[in-house]
């Protein structure tokens, strides 16, 4: 039955947007998070997604993957504040290179994927109960 | 005269089956509507019934990842969409409001085929049980 593949295939999508909403929880949580020096100071965490394939039909697509997540190579922000309690030396402190706007989209994003997902596991279920009381009227 | 449930039935059986699968094609999109270079892919149902019909299709069973893998398919049935909307960079082509509209469709379409069946069988059982 290709059906209950269905509910795998959904699976995998709510997995991985989930953790994508996940990470931009946290990205958005530390966009502020200063730090005193350049290797403890939080960077941006992306998921990165591929596409699954079936092992034993290799034509079959199985759903999407979560490959690993990537940290933002994006140059952090140096601001100059001696006053901070976290300067350094220097009177430097780091802030993280967090993109509030871009992970508020990607936010949208992932909750409408989600939805969709959502979506298929509803109608796929709706399929397979009243294909199990094919003719039981 | 015997009554034939192949004869009764049609082209129904054939069509839920393509359509699962079609169902389960569309769901992989949907999945993988943010994967980077993924491409949608969609059921050709008309070539796919006709392989049904005629069941022409078989493949050799492979018990090694590194066998080859033969099938006597006459056409694929499953083939890339022809894209419509612009590249937006990440070489991804679902366009998810269109797999989705697809999705509803076909899961329309099956449900549609479930009534035909439904209405088939209730035929057969009032000429099994006669009137009473």
């Amino acid at each position: 039955m290709s059906l209950y593949r269905v509910f795998d295939i959904a699976g995998t999508g709510l997995t991985a947007q989930a953790l994508r909403l996940n990470t931009t929880a946290s990205n958005i949580a530390n966009a502020n998070t200063v730090s005193s020096s350049i290797d403890q100071t939080y960077r941006g965490r992306h998921p990165v997604f591929a596409a699954e394939f079936d092992r034993a039909k290799e034509e079959q697509g199985a759903g999407v993957k979560v490959l690993g997540i990537v940290e933002s190579d994006a140059p952090l922000t140096t601001e100059y504040n001696p006053s901070h309690p976290l300067a350094d030396e220097k009177g430097f402190i780091y802030k993280p290179n967090v993109n509030v706007m871009e992970e508020m989209a990607n936010m949208i994003s992932a909750s409408r994927s989600y939805d969709a997902n959502v979506q298929v596991a509803d109608a796929a279920k709706q399929m397979l109960s009243r294909t199990l009381t094919l003719g039981q009227r | 005269m015997a009554i034939s449930f192949e004869k009764a039935f049609g082209l129904h059986p054939e069509g839920m089956l393509l359509r699962e699968k079609r169902s389960a094609i569309l769901a992989d999109n949907i999945a993988n509507a943010d994967t980077p270079g993924y491409k949608a892919k969609d059921l050709d149902f008309a070539t796919a019934l006709t392989n049904a019909q005629s069941r022409q299709s078989s493949s050799i069973s492979r018990t090694h990842e590194k066998h080859f893998q033969i099938s006597t398919d006459m056409q694929q049935e499953v083939k890339f969409r022809n894209v419509e909307q612009t590249d937006t960079g990440d070489g991804n082509s679902v366009d998810i409001h269109r797999e989705r509209n697809a999705f509803s469709q076909n899961s329309m379409e099956y449900q549609a085929s479930l009534n035909f069946l439904n209405s088939k069988i209730s035929g057969l059982k009032k000429a099994v049980g006669g009137q009473s």
